[in-house]
Parts: structure tokens; sequence; C-alpha cells
């Protein structure tokens, strides 16, 4: 493989919210066009990394950039060039789905003209055309998660993040959405994506699995399976977890 | 710039689209002030008598009588128990006793001083004191002319101060003049800054805000894009609740139309900032709530609209530069009632305008894209 | 019982947990009742005046002191032209204007009469015509001691007695009223907020699952409130009569036990609004709204019901604030007991229980 570029990379990042460590020294890096996996149980500090990644929360200490922009200094750059799709889930259930299209647009600076075949192109996509003008509120949440997605990557950012895109939803929607994650991902968009669904983690270039705030392990899902000899990443991650104190408790 | 027009539109659908909050927004305020309007009068109309003729003479009864064709008082019994008497002011029947003694026509021709009393309820101490004037005044005259028909050379008639009025801005002292628009500003100003109070925590309880921090939107950008569509609806109904006033209560308009909503437009910008700002500091609407509720209450009941501010003391008069609601009602009673144009309203310019520069300044920074 | 008891505890938990909710819904009230109690009266005090005065003699010179001295007044300009009255009305410094005749004490004494004209800004009508009534009753005062002398006997004295509020204070007509304002309105807004909020979130459904019975639930979540409210209402009682010396002269017991009352009918009011609205958003509105100006001005808080149009003093009738101030006055101020209260006892009752029946209705309703 030829030198890869790298768009985030992390040293030593410390999260602390009072005594409480979230993040004890995280190091990784995330190299473009890859869909990179954070894996982990609730609580394991998955979606604190991430906002700090995200420019949603303030690092304690260590050296992070992402996009090459540095995240105490130029957050506001870097917020110009991801993407974030939130666990909990963030269009307005009151307005109407093309009106939710056109306001997140509007607010990253594409032109007008451009909101309206953009909207138009992304919604025969998904084949959501005949809904656009239903309020967010009464679409099915399997179709507003797919929506939510196609929304934080509407100004093609170089990085997306999804926190626990797939939550909630059906089998069928799960594939129909990480469908959605090849296709952007081909188009050279790299995807950070936290889940705790194992068989989710086999789709992810690299996985990085999160016990107690630190990471234990990050490779290919293929060689984690071989290093920990198991058949499949639920058993790596069983392995790794019974080492932690999430299982004592 | 486009910005701020994109939040601007999506607030304006979201308020328009809510059906329940649009009657809430538009139909209660000038209901209320149709209705309540009527009812801030502190006019004593009708002063409730009850009257302890022990004497049961004809000079006792002249004097009663005279209260009787008095305009202001109404009589509304009579009984020779004081106990009884007492009874009607702790049952709230009266307002107030005029117990006539024993032996009062003797006394009197026979040129003694004789004094009768009159019990108040003084609970509400600004009407006490007002009944107390009258009946005195009532009282005094009956005595003079008393004295003056003994006559003789033995009286000399006094001297008479003869006080003339004039009520100036307001010859005929309708206090709804008054009343019409400071009551609309007071519900304009609930409206919009329990609007503005709400609308950020909202997002933050619904997580809508995460979404919004993580995009490249400015500070500034989002506050102003919040505050705008409220503005406008406050304005209109600014205007609209004047129109209603002139038509249904006639209220005069002595000044400019045009520098009133200027300075109006100045003053949502500070109401609504202070609602902004309220909501950046909170986490739920609950607090929003309390918060809003204690300043508003301090705003309104320190406005000078239902009591007078001169009254208040020194160190409040002070503190009252933080209640805009204050400055602005001076505002409108000089243009609406007195004419007055921008050159007299200098001052209340110059507060206005610092006081909207730093609630927006606080406002802007207060909001956080970035939690700890 | 037992799950109710957890139940109420968990509510409990969930309101003091926040420090700030607490400081809030204890501050806020102290806080109201200080300012208010201090700040707003609606008596005259060093109202700004201005005279003109065409005479300078010992007469007018005499007035213009009684007046200064009556603490009433307060006087910022002596004026040399009736042209400057204009500009300062414009400006605002003064509020009224008292303009003495030339030779005005030579013509009381000569001819009986001298001419004195008052002039307000009547655009605040209801203060002006304060302003004249204090300053006609100060100089009529001043007019009839100076007939005392010449005036032989058989004058009638009137003595007035000030009952239940020897020294005027103006704090006794307005911490009973802010009381009832702030009671009603926290209690209220602090359900129907807390009822939808659980609605809203969907919790309300999870509670609804469980063994616990819908009375249950909505009583549990009351509790709390009912607590804080009584506590809320003690401080303020103790305020009233450290701070501004308001006394307690009827039984202590009696007024306690309607607090007691008045805040039920206040939480069985903000349970009505729960169940009518959909979100916290229009809950809020609701109580503020519906009850903030209302409760000012229609229940004899700052206006005296009295003077209202008809129709107005029925509007009054069904505000539930009205009868609890004037529980309160009577109670503590004119010191009586049940005998004078039983009517608005017993109206404030007759409203908490057909607000709670109301809401049992509605709630009804929503579940089949």
């Amino acid at each position: 493989m030829a030198e890869k570029e790298i768009v985030i990379s992390v040293k030593n990042l410390v999260k602390k919210f009072g005594a409480f460590e979230a993040n004890k020294n995280l190091s990784f890096h995330v190299n473009k066009g890859e869909i990179f996996g954070f894996l982990g149980a609730n609580g394991a500090g998955k979606t604190t990394a991430m906002k700090i990644l995200c420019g949603l929360s303030a690092p304690t200490s260590g050296e992070i950039s992402v996009a090459g922009y540095d995240v105490y200094a130029q957050r506001e750059k870097i917020k110009r060039n991801i993407g974030y799709m939130s666990q909990k889930f963030s269009l307005y259930e009151d307005l109407t789905v093309m009106e939710n299209i056109r306001f997140y647009a509007g607010i990253y600076g594409i032109k007008k003209n451009l909101i309206k075949t953009k909207a138009l192109e992304l919604l025969e996509k998904l084949h959501f055309l005949e809904m656009a003008n239903t309020l967010i509120g009464s679409v099915p949440l399997g179709w507003k998660q797919k929506l939510a997605f196609s929304i934080a990557i509407i100004h093609k950012p170089e990085i997306v993040f999804l926190d626990e895109p797939t939550g909630g939803v059906d089998p069928v929607t799960r594939r129909q959405f990480w469908d959605l994650i090849y296709d952007a991902s081909n188009r050279g968009i790299t995807v950070f994506v936290t889940t705790h669904y194992m068989d989710e983690a086999e789709y992810c270039d690299r996985v990085c699995i999160m016990v107690d705030g630190r990471i234990d392990a990050l490779d290919s899902p293929d060689n984690l399976k071989m290093q920990f000899n198991a058949a499949n990443m639920d058993e790596v991650f069983i392995k790794l977890a019974r080492n932690s104190d999430y299982e004592k408790v | 710039m486009r910005t701020i027009f994109y939040i601007l539109q999506k607030e304006l659908i979201q308020v328009f689209r809510n059906k329940t909050m649009l009657p809430i927004i538009f139909i209660l305020p000038i209901a209320q002030l149709i209705i309540l309007v009527n009812a801030a009068n502190m006019e004593m109309k009708r002063i409730r008598l009850h009257v302890v003729d022990n004497d049961l003479s004809s000079t006792s009864r002249e004097l009663v009588s005279k209260f009787e064709g008095a305009p202001f008082f109404e009589i509304t019994g009579f009984s020779f128990s004081e106990k009884y008497a007492d009874n009607q002011l702790l049952t709230e029947n009266s307002d107030a006793v005029i117990i006539i003694p024993k032996g009062f026509e003797r006394e009197l021709t026979k040129g003694n001083n004789t004094a009768l009393q009159i019990r108040i309820n003084a609970i509400n101490g600004m009407v006490a004191g007002l009944i107390n004037g009258y009946s005195g005044q009532i009282i005094a005259n009956y005595s003079l002319e008393k004295q003056k028909g003994k006559g003789g050379n033995s009286v000399k008639p006094g001297g008479v101060v003869d006080i003339s009025y004039s009520f100036w801005y307001n010859p005929d002292l309708n206090y709804k003049i008054y009343m019409v628009p400071g009551m609309l500003v007071l519900l304009v100003t609930i409206i919009g800054m329990f609007l503005t109070a709400i609308n950020i925590v909202r997002e933050k309880e619904m997580g809508t805000i995460e979404q919004i921090n993580v995009t490249p939107i400015k500070k500034y950008q989002f506050i102003i894009g919040k505050m705008i569509p409220f503005w406008i609806i406050a304005m209109f109904e600014l205007v609209f609740g004047l129109i209603i006033g002139k038509l249904l209560f006639d209220i005069p308009i002595q000044g400019n139309l045009f520098v009133l909503f200027s300075i109006a437009g100045l003053y949502l910008i500070v109401a609504l900032g202070f609602g902004l700002f309220i909501s950046t500091t909170a986490n739920t609407q609950q607090q929003v709530m309390f918060v809003s509720f204690f300043f508003l209450l301090l705003f309104i009941l320190m406005s000078g609209l239902f009591t007078p501010t001169d009254s208040m003391p020194y160190w409040a008069q002070q503190v009252n530069v933080i209640n805009p609601i204050a400055v602005f009602l001076e505002v409108v009673r000089m243009i609406l009632l007195k004419g007055s144009g921008y050159s007299d309203l200098i001052p209340q310019i110059i507060h206005l305008t610092i006081y909207a520069v730093i609630i927006m300044s606080l406002a802007v920074m207060r909001y956080r894209k970035t939690g700890a | 019982m037992k799950r109710f008891k957890s139940f109420v505890l968990k509510e409990f938990r969930h309101i003091f947990r926040d420090v700030r909710t607490v400081i809030i819904l204890f501050g806020i009230p102290v806080a109201q009742i200080l300012i208010f109690g201090y700040v707003v009266t609606n008596e005259v005090k060093d109202a700004k005046i201005a005279v003109l005065d065409l005479s300078k003699d010992e007469m007018t010179i005499e007035i213009t002191n009684k007046l200064t001295s009556s603490g009433y007044f307060l006087l910022v300009r002596n004026l040399n032209s009736e042209d400057e009255i204009e500009e300062i009305f414009r400006k605002g410094e003064a509020r009224e204007v008292i303009i003495f005749e030339p030779e005005f004490s030579s013509n009381f004494v000569k001819y009986g009469k001298a001419n004195l004209r008052i002039i307000t800004d009547a655009s605040d009508a209801n203060s002006a015509n304060m302003l004249t009534n204090y300053t006609s009753a100060i100089v009529r005062d001043y007019s009839f001691s100076q007939n005392k002398s010449s005036a032989v006997a058989g004058q009638i004295l009137a003595q007035s007695r000030m009952q239940f509020n020897q020294n005027l204070e103006g704090s006794y007509m307005f911490v009973p009223g802010t009381m009832a304002l702030i009671l009603m309105l926290v209690s209220a807004m602090m359900t129907s907020i807390s009822i939808t909020r659980e609605k809203e979130t969907g919790t309300m459904e999870v509670l609804l699952v469980s063994p616990l019975k819908p009375a249950q639930i909505i009583i549990g979540k009351v509790i709390p409130y009912v607590i804080l409210s009584f506590g809320n209402a003690i401080s303020i009682l103790i305020l009233g009569y450290f701070v501004f010396g308001l006394p307690v002269n009827g039984p202590l017991g009696l007024l306690l036990a309607e607090s007691l009352l008045f805040i039920m009918m206040a939480l069985s009011l903000g349970i009505f609004i729960s169940t009518i609205s959909k979100s916290q958003q229009v809950a809020m509105f609701i109580s503020m709204f519906a009850l903030m100006l209302p409760t000012m001005l229609l229940s004899g808080f700052i206006f005296p019901i009295e003077n209202m149009p008809e129709v107005l003093q029925w509007l009054c009738n069904v505000m539930p604030p009205k009868y609890y101030i004037t529980i309160v006055k009577n109670i503590m101020l004119k010191g009586t007991g049940f005998e004078f209260v039983w009517f608005e006892t017993l109206v404030l009752l007759g409203m908490t229980v057909f607000f709670i029946l109301l809401s049992i209705y509605k709630f009804k309703i929503r579940l089949d």
C-alpha cells in the first residue's frame, strides 16, 4: 500500500470530568478514505472522544489534529470540514424533510440554487422524493437516520463522524444504512463511526476497541480475529472485556 | 448574512406551524389588553360609608346628607352600634365608618367644639389617605357653613384658597390613554422575552443544538438569527395592538409614530436579548421559566405603570436602570401623550443603546459551542 | 404504599439534586417579597414638583414649605414663567407645577380668597389624580389652620382612626398580594411543567404502565411541591413579620391552614393546565400568561376591585388570589377568626375540587 494521508491524528488525548477520567491517554490516527470504527461498551468513552474530535468538547490535554487543523486553536476551521450525526436524533421534528435539508445546507453555506438540486439529488437517491413535504416527526425512524446521514454529508466534508447511527433500527435498514456509508467512503469521505454492534465492526476497514477509557486494541477486523484467535468480532470483544473493570462491576 | 437568513426562515416556519402556540402568541395578549386595561384604575369613585348616628338630630342628618350628595361617597347603611359598624369594616362591606356622638347638635349650638370620629380601613394606605382627605374636606366645609350660618358678627368669614386644576396632556384624566400602550408594552415584552428565553434551551433539551454547534456557524450569527424572527413578531404585535388601542380606546397620538417605532425596535433588542441571555445560561426549560419569571415580575412591578416610580426608595430607583420596561414606558408616554421627539428622548435612547450592546454581547459570549 | 413512598422520594431527589433549581425555588420568592415589600408602594412619596411663585410672600413660602416637608413632595425647581412648564413636563423633570397668583396673601386676607393653580402632567392619569388630591389636601389644611385663629368656636373636628394599619404602611397592602402572586405562580407553574415534562420526554408512559395508579402518580408528583410551596409561604410570613413588621393578629394556625389550602388549589390548577397542554412551552405560556397579569390586576393586589366595571368585578370573582388575599388580610391584619373567612375558604375549597375533578376527567379521556 502506498503512503497514506492522515486526516485525524491523536496523541495522548486525556479528558477528565473532575476526578473521573473518561479518556485515558488515547493515541491513534485515521487515514484518508477509510471507515474507522470506534467500538466499546456504553460508557467506555467513545462519545466523549468523538465530541472532542468534532469540536463539541474541549480536551484536557493531548495533541489532536482533525483534517489538518488543531482542535485547540482552529476549531471553527475543523467544523467547516466535517459532518456529524449524533446519537440523539437531531433533525427538527416540526420541519418537513425538505425544510430540514434546506436549513442545514443553508448554514453550511451552500449556494441557494445549488441547495435545490442537491436536495433533489439526495432525495432521489434515498427514494424519498414523495416524502419531501412530510414533517420529520411522522417519518419512520430508519428513514430519519438515513436522511440525517445524508444531510450530515451534504456539504461534502472530508470526514463524517457518526455516533451510534444505527441504534434502534431494524436489520434491513441497518444494511441499507451501511450501503450509504460505503457509498460515501467511495466518494473519498473518511468515515469515523462509533457502535456497539459487533457485526458492524466487520464492515470497517480498521476498528479501535475502547474499554474503560483506554484503547485496548486497534487493527483491521481480520487481524484482530487472528490476534485473539476468535471466529468473529463478538468474541474478540468479549475476550477483551473480560480483562476490564467493566466485567467486575 | 445568508446563514442568518436560514436560521430566521427556520424559526419563522416553526413558530407559524405550531397551532397551539399561535393563538397564545397573537390572540391572548390582545384579549388581555382589552379586558385588563379596564381594571387598572386607581381612582376611588365609590367610597362605601357606614353611618352611626347616635345624635339623630337635624344637624347630624344634614351632615350625613352632605356625604350623600358628595360624588365619591355612597352610604351603605346605618346603625347605632359601634360594634356592628366595626364589623362592616371587617367584612369589607364598608370602606369607612362615621360615628356621630350623642349630643352633637347640642354642643354645636352651645358654641362648643365637638368631635366626630371616622374609622377607615387603612390596609390600602393610599385609599385610606384619599378617604381621609375627602371626608375631612366635607366635614370642614360643613363646619364653616354652620359657623357662617350662625353668622352674627362674632364670626369673621375665613379666607379660602381657591384651587383650580389643569391636567395637561390628558384633561379628562383618562387613565386608559396611558394604560393601553403601557399594558401593550408589558404583554409584548412577556411574549417576546419568553419565546426567546425558551428557544435556545429547547434546542438544548431536544439535542438539535449539538448538530448546529458542529457546523461552522458563528456565535453572533446564531444569536442574531434567533432574535430577528421574534423581533418581527413582537414588532408586529406592538403595531397591531396600538391600532386596536386607537380604535377601541381612542388613545391620542401626539408624537411621531416613526419615532416611537424606531425606539421600540431598539427596546425589543434589549428585551429579547435579555431572553436569549437567560436561555444561554440555563439547561432546562423549567430553570429558564423561573429566572424569566423573576425578572419579568420585577421589571413589571417596578416599571411605574401600576405604581409610581418616584415613590420608590432612592436605591431602588438606581437599580431600576436595569429595568428596560421602565425606560421604554417613559418613552411611550412622552411620545404618545406629550408629542416628544428624538431631541427630548436622547437620554433614553442612549440608555437603551448601551443596554442593547451589553446584553447582546453577553448573550453571544455566554452561548458556548463547545462544552466543558 | 411502599412503592408509592419510593416514588415520592424519587421526585424529591429529582428536585433537590439540582442546586440551581433549589436556589431558584427558594431564593426567588424571598427576593421578590423583599424587593416588593420595600419598593412597590402606591403612596405618594418624594414626587417631583416645581413651583411658580408669582408672589413670594409669607403665605406662599409657608405653603411651599408645608408641601415639601410633608414627605410627599420634592421641590426640584423654582420657575420664573409659565413658559417653562411645557419644557419640564416634556423632559419629565417634574410631574406637577404649583402656581401662586401675585399678591397671594394680601388677596387671602383682604378679599378672603387667594388663587392657586395646580398643573399636573396627566399623561399618567392615576398618579396625576393622586398628586392633585394630596396637594389640595395639604393646601386646604393650611387654609383652615389660618382660619382657626379667626374662628371663634363651634367647629366640627374630624378625628380619623386608621384601622388595621395605623401608620399607613405600604407593605400591609403589598406583602399579602405578593404572597398570593408568588404562591399562585410558583405552585401552578412548577406542577404544570414537571408533569408536562414527563409527558414530553415519554417517561409518563413508563409510569402509567407501572403498577402505580394514575392518581398516585399525580399525588406523588405534587407532594414535594406542596412541601416546597408551604416552605415558601412560611418563609414569606417570617420575612413579613420580622422585616416589614406585618403582625399576625389572628390565629396563626388558621393562617397556615388557609395557605396550605391555597397552595393545594394552585397545584390542582397546575395539574389541570398540564392535562390540557402538549408541551412544556404551552404549559409555561398558559400558566405565565393566564396567571401573571390577571393575578396582579384582578385580585385587588394593586387596584381596588370596587372601582372596576361590573363585568370585571364578576371576572375577579373567579380569580382565586382574590379570596386568598382577603383571607390573609383578614387573619393577619384585622385579626379575625374563621367566622370571617369561611366563605372565602369554601370558595377556595370548591375551586380545588373543581380543578381536580376536571383533571381526572381530562386524564381519563386521554387514556381511553
